[in-house]
């Protein structure tokens, strides 16, 4: 038992020390506050997850999990204020980029970190040409002519499989289809050949069979480039196909890390277990759906000891007093629960 | 687009016509006779009267009046005033002192403006901001009047740095101050608008999307941003081009500057009606061309809007 006791700071991919491991990319105990009138609110209390070149992590949680903030505070688009980093680090290359100048982080921006959001229609400039927003990327940080860059930007256009792209290339981002959009938003991150390619909820705009083809296409482009991606969703089935380990988050928090299949099969954490039991199944139709029961925490007022307490089914007097650590139970899997074995080794 | 303009064009016509006979209707139907007090204490000779009567059928229906005036009008000829001078003439001796003087308001309202605008939008709550936020409330809330005595006092009477009348020459240094006055409840609406405009894109999702792209600031502001935020700003400041060239009454009379805003309310006065009604149909037509041009400006800037 003891083996498995260790502490939050060791992590994966953390050694607490600020050197560098050899990962591509770090969040390491990254801690982010949003200052509002009505008071505090701490969104991300501690997340450590790290994603390598040709892996994709798979963030996964509920509106409000912080997954989102994460993934900003990572880009470096929080809304600051309200938002404020107030502790923790992230690193690129084992180089720290909460301290960087903006300069240098800017230049990460697209050609090293790249991002797809969620809404295409908005995330896209409406006044501008795609062909002019995909081009812009090499005009301006590759320093590319202006037909040499509409050259490039066709080709990644046909690369995300919109037919006939050179004449989309003219098109505004409100002559294209949800779907297509969204491919050209794929084009956009992918122009400057990123490591890291975020895509935070890529596909929960679109009709569920746009969803698959989105997602493919992300799969396939994510192996062939060899990137990290990490793929923050809040549906359960988006992640199983695609992603190599996932992390569940809750209240801002890691509550769990595993592989895909281990996930699945033995969930070490009982809102994960709860999460998997509320995917609606064919051999239950009729009955009533499943779900977990409350609702996430106000993130003004997280209750003491673990933040998933009054929701939880297992939960303990213990609970309430202490915060569970992210533990590691061994084959890469941790999670933050007091009962965390007795889940994985019951039958 | 060709069918959307000519669809415009033709709808320019009855708003053309009626405006301008509502116009002629209220000039000619000024009860009295038309030619009291304009021949001295003795009263118009009766050849005088008789050409005059002829040539604005006076003695016929308001409708009569109307057609043959723009049955003229179409064929360039604006008609006479009563003492024999050529309408068309008035206006191409003053209507160019007053584009002048609408050119420079509307290039200080854009520069000044747009810059208070854009600098405030982008720092929010700063100190700048609320200086800016204070003086345009006082400009909005200044008459214009107000503003252009106090500013001709100051600045031409009790300090001499400009002359307190504008020359006949309209230099352009001349009308700078004039152009101020005029332009300045504009100037402070423009700088609202485009602080409100700007505040309100800075944290759209496409400007985020332009900085997670890596772009310089720069351009993030100057390319992203600006070209979202300038819309509703060059709608304001197209309406507000027509409206300056229909003159300024009031500028034009504290800076003695002979523009056709002072023309119009001289032949009001005197009631010379052809010439109002003269000045006032041009002012129509190009205030309504004006606002042709923002609407197409408008799909220009905004490819989302399509003119079908």
């Amino acid at each position: 038992m003891s083996d498995i006791l260790v502490s939050e700071q060791s992590a994966p991919g953390a050694d607490g020390s600020g050197r560098p491991s050899g990962r591509l990319l770090e969040v390491d105990d990254l801690r982010v506050e949003f200052r509002t009138r009505d008071g505090v609110a701490k969104v991300i209390n501690g997340v450590t997850y790290h994603v390598d070149a040709g892996e994709t992590l798979a963030v996964l949680g509920e509106s409000g999990s912080g997954k989102s903030v994460t993934a900003q505070t990572i880009m470096g688009i929080l809304d600051t204020p309200p938002g404020f980093v107030t502790g923790g680090q992230v690193r690129f290359h084992g180089k720290d980029m909460l301290t960087m100048s903006p300069e240098q982080r800017r230049r990460i921006r697209g050609e090293g970190i790249a991002m797809i959001f969620q809404d295409s229609l908005s995330a896209l400039n409406p006044v501008f040409t795609v062909g002019f927003q995909i081009a812009e990327q090499f005009r301006i940080r590759r320093g590319m002519s202006r037909s040499d860059a509409k050259k490039r930007a066709i080709e990644m256009l046909d690369q995300v499989k919109i037919p006939n792209a050179k004449g989309r290339f003219s098109n505004y981002p409100h002559q294209f289809s949800g779907g297509m959009r969204q491919r050209a938003m794929i084009a956009m991150s992918l122009a400057l050949d990123p490591e890291v390619l975020i895509a935070d909820e890529p596909t929960t705009a679109l009709d569920v069979t746009v969803q698959a083809q989105i997602m493919d296409l992300l799969g396939e482009l994510q192996r062939e480039r060899q990137m990290g991606m990490i793929l923050i969703t809040h549906d359960l089935g988006v992640v199983a196909d695609v992603a190599d380990r996932i992390a569940v988050m809750y209240a801002g928090r890691i509550v769990e890390e595993a592989d895909v299949y281990d996930l699945y099969r033995k969930p070490a954490h009982p809102y994960t277990l709860g999460l998997l039991n509320s995917i609606p199944r064919m051999d239950e139709k009729g009955q009533e759906l499943r779900t977990i029961k409350g609702l996430p925490p106000n993130l003004m007022n997280i209750p003491p000891g673990c933040a998933f307490n009054p929701r939880c089914p297992m939960a303990q007097p213990v609970c309430r007093e202490k915060v569970p650590p992210l533990l590691q139970l061994g084959n890469g899997r941790a999670s933050a629960c007091h009962f965390a074995e007795e889940l994985v080794n019951r039958d | 687009m060709g069918r959307y303009l000519l669809r415009r064009l033709l709808q320019l016509v009855p708003v053309f016509i009626g405006t301008t006979f509502l116009i002629y209707w209220l000039v000619w139907s000024v009860p009295g006779d038309p030619f009291a007090g304009k021949c001295g204490d003795r009263g118009c000779p009766p050849n005088y009267r008789a050409m005059m009567t002829e040539k604005y059928n006076l003695d016929e229906s308001i409708w009569v009046q109307y057609a043959s005036y723009m049955k003229n009008l179409l064929q360039g000829d604006f008609g006479i005033t009563f003492g024999g001078r050529e309408i068309s003439d008035i206006i191409a001796t003053s209507y160019p002192n007053t584009l002048k003087l609408a050119v420079v308001a509307l290039a200080i309202e854009a520069v000044i403006g747009l810059g208070a605008g854009i600098l405030t939008g982008l720092r929010r709550n700063g100190f700048l901001d609320n200086l800016v936020l204070v003086s345009t409330l006082f400009l909005i809330a200044l008459p214009v009047f107000v503003i252009g005595f106090v500013l001709q006092w100051l600045l031409g009477v009790k300090w001499g740095i400009i002359n307190p009348t504008v020359s006949n020459e309209m230099r352009f240094s001349e009308l700078i101050v004039p152009g101020f006055v005029l332009g300045s409840a504009s100037m402070a609406y423009i700088a609202r608008v485009a602080r409100t405009s700007i505040a309100e894109n800075r944290r759209a999702d496409y400007v985020r999307t332009a900085i997670a792209k890596g772009l310089p600031m720069r351009r993030v502001v100057g390319v992203h941003l600006l070209r979202n935020s300038l819309i509703p700003v060059v709608t304001l400041l197209g309406t507000d081009l027509g409206a300056l060239m229909g003159g300024a009454i009031v500028t034009e009379g504290i800076f003695g500057i002979n523009g056709i805003g002072r023309q119009v309310l001289r032949s009001i006065v005197t009631k010379e009606s052809a010439t109002v009604v003269g000045i006032v149909v041009v002012l129509v037509l190009v205030y309504l061309i004006m606002n042709l041009v923002v609407d197409l400006l408008y799909a220009a800037l905004d490819p989302r809007i399509r003119y079908e």
